[in-house]
């Protein structure tokens, strides 16, 4: 464990740009973007610099450490404002600030027209501080804040058109189903605090062996409700279909590559609890597996194509957090999967708005049809995403997804094949439905708008979305050749390779088996969409109209947690205005009518005063010769 | 001696001077009441001061006489002045106060 200067300045930077353009005001329009864009790219460089100087030590001593400050030292409980830098937190680090730079480039020309660009780049770089302060923390707490910062930032970046009232609206939505999971969050610090007496990752993973194990799963418990907060997982997982109000660009990379899957890191990260905890773990695989067949579901059914691959990424994460609930050996292959999702998901929704830019804004896929050849470097980098999605060899996702289909099988028993027969459902929906999105926006007949012109975007929105698709071919080939990522993470999530002596399916039978039902998923999409109306039909199963309706998951929500809370507001209102408020005013009024009552003898009138006074000495008096009798 | 006459007469002097504070309206005649009041403690001062054989009561009865004479002089004078600027000598129009 080194130490090392450096990491400050990861969060410093971003954060010291956020607040200066912020401040700054409409001074820094003319050049607010490129500074941004700027301190960005040069967090990315300081990310490899730290990546290289890593690579330089070996295995256990590559984590650096940073202590900034004592933050709160009060009784038994210290905690420094200090930062941990290791094998699991540069592959954020990295993706966090690359695909950030990329999106920061994207957005100079995608928000070219937006009067409030310069608020708009402010904000992504507040949202780069908070998340990079999210996976360098050392404690809880630490994370904590960079938890919150992110929520903050990404409920900014959602409702950045907040004049419409929809948008709004959606950015509180996200905010409140996000407080939810931190209640869960801030629950299991409380609980790791009272029972192991310390909230930094170490001093936890220290005590976690010898901790009860109700105490583990509890703790476990409410670090998956958080997850399920801010990855958007089943039963939260609501919020994330609306955040697609915000610009594209913030779709691509809060809401697709980094924030979302900051559940996944927060278990990885926390992987001595869950390891521990076997019940725990099988929650997360529950949660994981439902969510991915959930999100699946929806996006078959979704014609606005953010909110399809807004579903994707439901699903996708859905098959992180499962991977993450095997064990150890899932942990990898989980950050795997983030970060190759990372790649060719951020790589689709660029592509996705820079067809609602070519579009008129146009998100009705319907509306669409043919663009494939008025946006062949758009279709071109869409489709190399689509096919590391699908989990084609030798793309991206062929590595990544199939290893956790692969071990999900290999979890064992009756577990192993529903989990794996999950995972491979899940294959196969997705196949359809990226095919779907493929087949109605790029391919077919046109189906336009009469004012829609669409045309190529330009350079600085086609060479992020050529690095990403780059990155959608390649990464998931660089980061598996001889188990790199695996081993590579090794120290910090106790991977043991005896694990995979016992195997319930070889590793190229699953492989066949995952192509083959995405085959099937591919050419039923074809099939289906031949030919597309411009309006949705109506006459469609009850199983598409769940899915359009998102599951009735809204519905779900309103009707158990929002009408019976309101009914409780009210009443609540209502007794605090008549029994609390009536008690309040029932003693003034006492008073009042008692004094009016008392004032009555104050007349004015001198004899009787002088009657009172005698009398009370005759009372005065009887009351003596009483006494004295 | 009897002193019981004595302590009568007192008694029903005060009472008067009582009953004249309270229902008279004339800020005179009330003054007068309280004049009356006075005496009838002098009295039984005098009357207490007499069986006892010392001169403590009518030491009292001396001051109560000195005191009243000065009361009378603020009284008489407050009494003229409201009946200066009121043109009334009635203790009920004087309720300025209650308002």
């Amino acid at each position: 464990m080194v130490t090392s200067t450096n990491l400050v300045y990861l969060i410093a930077l971003p954060l010291f740009s956020a607040g200066l353009l912020l401040l700054l005001g409409r001074i820094a329009d003319k050049w607010g973007h490129i500074f941004a864009t700027l301190i960005s790219a040069s967090v990315f460089v300081i990310g490899l610099i730290e990546f290289f100087a890593m690579q330089g030590r070996d295995g256990e001593a590559r984590a650096a450490t940073q202590k900034i400050f004592e933050w709160i030292s009060v009784g038994s409980l210290h905690v420094d404002a200090s930062l941990l830098l290791d094998q699991l937190s540069i592959c954020f680090v990295l993706l966090i600030s690359g695909v950030g730079t990329l999106i920061h480039i994207y957005s100079i020309a995608y928000m070219s027209h937006d009067h409030d660009r310069r608020r708009f780049f402010a904000y992504l770089n507040l949202f780069i501080a908070a998340m990079l302060l999210l996976v360098l923390g050392d404690s809880y707490l630490n994370l904590y804040v960079g938890w919150e910062g992110v929520g903050l930032a990404s409920y900014l970046l959602i409702g950045f058109w907040n004049q419409k009232p929809a948008y709004a609206t959606a950015a509180k939505k996200a905010f409140v189903a996000n407080r939810v999971g931190d209640v869960g969050l801030s629950l299991a610090i409380m609980i790791a605090f009272t029972q192991f007496g310390t909230v930094t990752f170490a001093g936890v993973k220290e005590s976690a062996s010898g901790a009860s194990a109700g105490a583990l799963t509890a703790i476990g418990a409410m670090l998956l409700l958080a997850a399920a907060g801010k990855s958007a997982q089943f039963p939260l997982q609501s919020w994330l279909g609306d955040a697609m109000a915000g610009p594209t660009p913030v779709s691509a990379l809060i809401h697709a590559a980094t924030m979302v899957t900051a559940g996944v890191y927060l278990i990885t990260r926390s992987n001595f609890i869950f390891d521990a905890s076997p019940t725990a773990q099988l929650m997360v695989v529950c949660v994981g597996a439902i969510t991915l067949l959930f999100g699946a579901l929806i996006g078959t059914a979704k014609d606005d194509i953010k909110k399809a691959l807004a579903a994707s990424t439901m699903s996708q994460i859905g098959y992180m957090i499962l991977a993450t609930g095997l064990g150890p050996v899932g942990y990898a292959f989980a950050i795997m999967h983030l970060l190759t999702h990372g790649f060719f998901k951020a790589g689709m929704f660029l592509g996705a708005g820079s067809v609602m830019h070519g579009m008129n804004d146009e998100v009705n896929m319907r509306r669409y049809g043919a663009i494939g050849k008025v946006m062949p470097i758009t279709a071109a980098t869409f489709g190399l995403g689509y096919l590391a999605i699908l989990g084609v060899p030798p793309f991206a996702g062929f590595y990544s997804k199939d290893k956790i289909i692969e071990t999900a099988f290999n979890a064992g028993g009756i577990e192993g094949i529903l989990l794996g027969g999950a995972t491979l459902l899940g294959a196969a929906i997705t196949a359809f439905y990226m095919t779907r999105v493929i087949v109605l926006t790029f391919t077919g007949t046109k189906r336009w708008d009469e004012n829609a012109h669409p045309h190529e975007s330009p350079f600085l929105m086609w060479a992020p979305m050529a690095v990403l698709a780059i990155g959608s071919v390649a990464s998931g080939f660089l980061l598996s050749s001889g188990s790199a990522l695996v081993n590579w993470l090794q120290p910090v999530v106790n991977e043991h390779h005896e694990h995979h002596a016992e195997e319930f399916l070889p590793p190229l039978v699953v492989s066949a088996l995952a192509l083959a039902v995405v085959a099937i998923g591919v050419a039923f999409a074809v099939l289906k969409y031949r030919t597309v109306p411009v309006s949705a039909p109506e006459k469609v199963s009850v199983f598409t109209k769940a899915a359009r309706k998102d599951l009735y998951q809204d519905s779900f929500n309103e009707a158990v947690f929002m009408r019976p809370g309101q009914k409780l507001t009210s009443s609540l209102v209502t007794t605090d205005n008549r029994v609390i408020d009536g008690l309040v005013r029932m003693v003034g009024w006492i008073i009042q009518t008692c004094a009016s009552a008392i004032r009555g003898i104050q007349n004015g009138y001198v004899r009787s005063y002088a009657l009172i006074m005698v009398l009370g000495v005759l009372a005065l008096v009887t009351a003596v010769w009483m006494v004295t009798l | 001696m009897d002193i019981s006459n004595y302590i009568y007469l007192s008694a029903l002097l005060f009472t008067i001077g009582a009953i004249g504070v309270v229902v008279r309206r004339n800020a005179i005649v009330v003054f007068m009441c309280v004049e009356l009041m006075l005496n009838a403690a002098n009295l039984a001062f005098v009357t207490f001061a007499r069986v006892y054989g010392n001169l403590d009561g009518q030491v009292a009865s001396f001051f109560t006489m000195v005191v009243a004479a000065c009361e009378v002089v603020v009284g008489l004078a407050i009494i003229v002045t409201i009946y200066r600027s009121r043109r009334s000598a009635s203790v009920d129009d004087a309720s300025l106060l209650k308002r």
